[in-house]
């Protein structure tokens, strides 16, 4: 049976790639992930997983390294954050047109310059058009299961993407929680061995990464979006299999005392747990609030988030990162998008904050839900605020 | 292959753009990208094979009787053969049309 445990979030996830019985992992370590290929080091070293453990001298090494491994059809895990998401980053594309189901957990964090080791969600606006599946946790429990998932997703035949798990940097990586482990024999089965179609073989040569001329580019990236879109059937239907074995159900969209809300706040990330806290206490004052959880962020959820905010008034959007010079949050600008072509829309007012690691507190959600009503009463149109910046 | 690529869909395209067919690069005309080809003078031609060497495609090779010549099919009209020959037996004469 499941046993519930002290434990990192960090290491949550070494423990969900070692169930998942990984055979490559490449991985180059960088704050705040370090320590999930720290703890898979150990415990290949160990013996306790048996896996080829690649020591690369960068991220994009690292990810190069992966798509090989994934070409022969082996199960490869990484990790990183940040700059070294940043790193690899011309890499990230090769691994999602060349359908390879590498899955890497992300310790989201914020991006140089100034130098910041710590968390927010620069580095995954920075790669959300890459073509992985990505999508997001908020504590360990979550790090470990959707990790679990992740393969199975990634690797179903139907599906062969690479996937994003990501987890807040600090504030859910380097957290001891309380969560369930599973055990191996729980989860035997679960996760069927890889077979990737057309893996690298000398006895069958194919050609991978071949050049596309403009004769065949557009094509190809016609396919590659069709195929991702269609990946939701497949993560919705691994999600439920994941929750009828386990009891633990997750969704592209979740919502927290939304039923009757006039006023959603909709965010992405751990600080959603902290956000419920000021909803709690605005129910408890009467005000009818609720929040929204963006969890799939690839493929982006658009039905979901557009039925889950119809019947709101006014939507507060909140985001750790920023599009500069452009239209103030990423996450603001996505949601906005998704539902310009509504006939009725919900006015949508945009926060931005948690930059490079600053705590939001549970009374600074209260205070964006009270600056919302100002701002929406005086009719002052601003294209965003910043939480807690100092004028 | 079945269909040029011209005539390929987003649908016909396998998974990852992956090539299945070993060799299938021999099918692509690189000929059509050129604006001249080699043309050889036998009558100054050692037969020593420079061409061959320098050829960058490569795509020359012998005759029967030990005289080189391009595949035109491969020759992207570089010139390179006619400029290392040492004897001077090769010329590049312009594409018609």
């Amino acid at each position: 049976m499941s046993k519930r445990v002290g434990m990192e979030a960090s290491f949550a996830i070494a423990e969900a790639a070692k169930l998942a019985e990984t055979e490559v992992v490449a991985a180059y370590p960088i704050t705040p992930q370090t320590h999930i290929v720290e703890r898979l080091s150990e415990i290949v070293a160990d013996g306790e997983l048996d896996a080829e453990f690649i020591c690369v001298e960068s991220e994009h090494s690292a990810m190069s390294a992966c798509i090989g491994s994934s070409a022969v059809g082996a199960r490869t895990f990484t990790a990183t954050a940040g700059q070294g998401l940043e790193l690899m980053h011309e890499v990230l594309y090769v691994a999602a047109s060349s359908r390879l189901p590498i899955v890497m957990a992300v310790a989201n964090r914020a991006l140089s310059g100034p130098l910041n080791v710590w968390g927010d969600h620069s580095d995954v606006m920075a790669t959300r058009d890459c073509g992985w599946i990505q999508y997001f946790t908020e504590n360990a429990q979550e790090a470990f299961d959707l990790t679990l998932c992740a393969f199975k997703i990634a690797e179903a035949p139907e599906v062969l993407f690479p996937l994003m798990v990501h987890l807040d940097g600090f504030h859910v990586s380097h957290v001891v929680e309380p969560l369930y482990l599973l055990e191996k024999e729980e989860i035997a089965g679960f996760i069927p061995p890889l077979r990737y179609p057309f893996p690298l073989d000398p006895r069958k040569p194919v050609t991978m990464g071949a050049f596309a001329p403009p004769v065949l580019y557009t094509e190809s990236k016609k396919a590659l979006e069709v195929a991702l879109r269609s990946t939701k059937e497949t993560i919705l239907r691994v999600w439920k299999e994941f929750g009828d074995a386990f009891g633990r159900y997750y969704n592209p969209v979740e919502s927290y005392r939304a039923e009757d809300a006039d006023t959603l706040l909709l965010a992405i990330g751990s600080f959603t747990e902290t956000a419920t806290v000021a909803i709690d206490t605005l129910r408890d004052r009467g005000e009818k609030v609720g929040l929204i959880r963006l969890r799939l962020w690839r493929p982006f959820p658009f039905d979901e988030v557009r039925a889950a905010l119809r019947s709101a008034q006014q939507v507060i959007i909140f985001d750790r990162a920023i599009s500069l010079g452009g239209p103030g949050g990423p996450l603001c600008s996505e949601i906005k998008s998704a539902l310009y072509q509504e006939p009725k829309k919900p006015k949508i007012v945009s926060f931005i904050g948690g930059l490079g690691g600053r705590d939001i507190t549970p009374q600074q959600f209260e205070q964006m839900f009270a600056r919302c009503r100002e701002l929406i009463d005086k009719k002052i149109d601003v294209e965003y605020e910043t939480i807690g910046v100092r004028e | 292959m079945a269909k040029h690529d011209y005539e390929m869909t987003w649908k016909d395209l396998q998974i990852g753009c992956i090539v299945t067919e070993p060799g299938s690069a021999s099918q692509y005309k690189t000929g059509d990208w050129k604006s001249q080809h080699p043309v050889w003078n036998k009558e100054r031609c050692i037969k020593c094979g420079m061409c061959y060497l320098f050829c960058p495609e490569p795509c020359i090779g012998q005759d029967a009787e030990g005289y080189f010549e391009a595949n035109l099919f491969y020759c992207k009209g570089c010139g390179i053969c006619a400029k290392e020959c040492p004897t001077t037996a090769i010329h590049m004469v312009e594409e018609e049309g």
